[in-house]
């Protein structure tokens, strides 16, 4: 029965290529402006990150639904407390759409969050803005260190703030900042083929739109 | 000797490569009509020439679109004729977009090709899930924001059950696909290989005369009544007869015998319904799970721009946009539906002209693509596939 091995190994080759350009199909439905601090501790080591979250006016009013407050049309930050509650705790599933890898290029380790601290809501200007900490299970000192913000399933799409997108709060002197921003996806787009549909990882399609910002304390 | 081209590995290969081209179209209908994965992030910016040319831009404008909702059903507030702008532009939004929920078009095309399908068919079964999707998002904004005020994260939650429920049935209605496409296609395989192999070597079909005569003598009354239903049934597979008759016969007299009783055997027991049938009116209830299985999954923009209208107090103005947006998603779905079926049809009439390899060819191309329905239900809901899963926060 050899014919009918390969008949199913071709129907699996064939159906992770539409799979792969399925995937490629994701667009955002969610818009998000984000600003992030990192934050440094007195002895030099990064403690966590804080990251302020402004969604697009489509998906704000659809995150109020159902919420009530006193005046129409404004909602103070207690009002608003158990949906940035219910924020920050769906946000756990996915990681918080914030990657930091620390080290060198090549030899990069993932440093992982923990339960984010002193968030709210803030409701201006049809927008609703997300504050949280992120702090670090452990705070570590580190030479390079790069944290992405995205979603790699692509259903928000991440822009950086253009104006201080990012600030180091507390870091040391010598530490300097540099900001990648997803131009337009265009160059990794065109480095990508039918292997990168086959390795069954196109989850991570999101990624050519991440949003990097790397520190380097020489 | 005809039939020694088309070995069974070919004809697969070749069933394959015609589902693989089906898909490829279909993908570049997607490409072409989904969100510019390579261009402008944000609406109105123009996308890079490298991607750029006619395609470039309509992905781009797909977001562009749906940026421009919020602000036009704003606008509709005041001024009645933005509401025109918004129909207009949720339409655009829906034949650009059409992806719409999840793997609709795949699902739907893989069904029209699994099954004969005709195009007319295709067309109605493309509008009906649009339309379906388009009131299932309705239904879940009009009854839970509008009467349940319930909150954002309720009615994504509501959203995801659904979701993994529409996965759950795309994998029930790809297993039964599977499971009457692949019983014909290993059948007539199998009675294709049987009747090939006498030919191959013919001592072993003088050897076996005598046998197959007296099993024939045996059934054969049996044999002409279920050779008369067979035929009602299945045109393909007695077509195949005759010319397994005619083969065997030319090889050797009571060969025929032979492969007439493989026939009565073959169509008088097998298959569950008919390609006949099934195009027929009883094919209905198949095709209503199609619809159901694609249908029943909202589109999330939907979802959003319905919640974002009502909270203006223009919840009509957000329904209205929804149901235009099913029509241009339905425009486009049908289209790829037509390049599936004609696709099809090229093919069938390609392997018509062929020997007995027509007819498996064919199986094998309906087998295939029944495969991929059930692939595209266990993938999405084992998360293989990360498309446009339901984000909630």
């Amino acid at each position: 029965m050899t014919t009918v091995r390969r008949l199913i190994q071709l129907l699996f080759v064939v159906a992770a290529t539409a799979f792969g350009v399925e995937a490629a199909e994701a667009h955002p439905h969610v818009w998000i402006t984000a600003k992030s601090e990192l934050i440094y501790g007195p002895d030099g080591s990064v403690t966590g990150v804080r990251h302020a979250w402004t969604f697009d006016d489509m998906f704000s009013t659809y995150a109020l639904q159902g919420i009530e407050s006193k005046t129409k049309g404004a909602y103070t930050r207690e009002e608003l407390a158990p949906l940035a509650q219910t924020n920050v705790e769906s946000l756990k599933e996915y990681a918080y759409f914030t990657y930091a890898k620390v080290g060198p290029r090549g030899s990069q380790k993932k440093e992982k969050f923990g339960d984010p601290i002193d968030y709210y809501l803030e409701y201006k200007d049809a927008a609703l803005t997300l504050h949280f900490t992120l702090p670090f299970k452990t705070p570590f000192k580190a030479n390079t260190l790069a944290l992405e913000v995205f979603d790699p399933s692509y259903f928000i799409d991440f822009t950086l703030n253009d104006k201080d997108p990012v600030k180091l709060v507390g870091a040391p002197a010598n530490c300097k900042l540099s900001i990648d921003r997803p131009t337009d996806g265009s160059a990794q787009a065109q480095t990508m083929n039918e292997q990168t549909f086959l390795n069954g990882d196109n989850s991570n399609y999101g990624a050519m739109f991440a949003n990097k910002i790397m520190v380097d304390c020489p | 000797m005809r039939n020694s081209r088309w070995t069974p590995a070919r004809v697969a290969a070749l069933g394959l490569a015609v589902v693989a081209a089906v898909m490829l179209v279909d993908c570049v209908v997607h490409v072409a009509s989904a969100q510019n994965p390579f261009g402008a992030p944000k609406g109105g910016a123009v996308p890079d020439s490298q991607v750029g040319g006619i395609v470039g831009w309509l992905l781009a404008k797909q977001s562009e679109f749906y940026r421009q909702m919020s602000g036009t059903i704003r606008a509709a507030k005041t001024d009645g004729t933005a509401v025109w702008t918004l129909l207009g532009i949720s339409f655009a939004y829906g034949i650009f977009h059409a992806a719409g929920p999840g793997h609709g078009k795949a699902v739907i095309s893989s069904y029209l090709v699994a099954n004969e399908e005709t195009a007319r068919r295709g067309i109605v079964l493309s509008f009906a899930s649009a339309l379906m999707q388009a009131l299932v998002a309705v239904a879940i904004v009009g009854i839970g924001a509008l009467l349940l005020n319930a909150t954002a994260k309720g009615m994504c939650s509501a959203e995801r059950v659904i979701e993994i429920a529409s996965y759950g049935l795309i994998a029930a209605f790809g297993a039964r696909l599977v499971w009457s496409k692949g019983g014909g296609f290993f059948r007539i395989l199998r009675s294709w290989r049987g009747a090939a192999m006498p030919q191959l070597v013919p001592a072993m079909a003088g050897h076996g005369h005598d046998h197959a005569h007296h099993d024939h003598d045996h059934g054969h009354s049996h044999a002409s009544a279920h050779a008369r239903s067979a035929h009602v049934h299945d045109d393909h597979v007695h077509h195949d007869h005759v010319h397994h008759h005619g083969h065997a016969h030319h090889h050797h007299d009571h060969g025929h015998d032979h492969a007439g009783h493989v026939h009565d055997e073959h169509c008088g027991h097998s298959h569950g319904p008919e390609p006949s049938q099934l195009a027929g009116p009883g094919g209905w209830s198949r095709g209503l799970s199609a619809i159901l299985t694609v249908g029943i999954r909202p589109c999330s923009g939907a979802i959003l721009v319905l919640v974002f209208a009502l909270a203006q107090g223009m919840f009509w103005a957000g329904v209205a946009a929804t149901f235009v947006m099913g029509l241009g998603t339905a425009i486009t779905v049908s289209t790829i539906a037509l390049v599936a079926v004609s696709a099809k049809g090229i093919a069938s009439r390609m392997a018509a002209g062929r020997d007995g390899g027509g007819a498996i060819f064919l199986r094998g191309v309906e087998f295939a693509a029944a495969g991929l329905v059930l692939l595209f239900g266990v993938g999405l809901l084992l998360g293989y596939i990360a498309a446009e899963r339901t984000t909630c926060f």
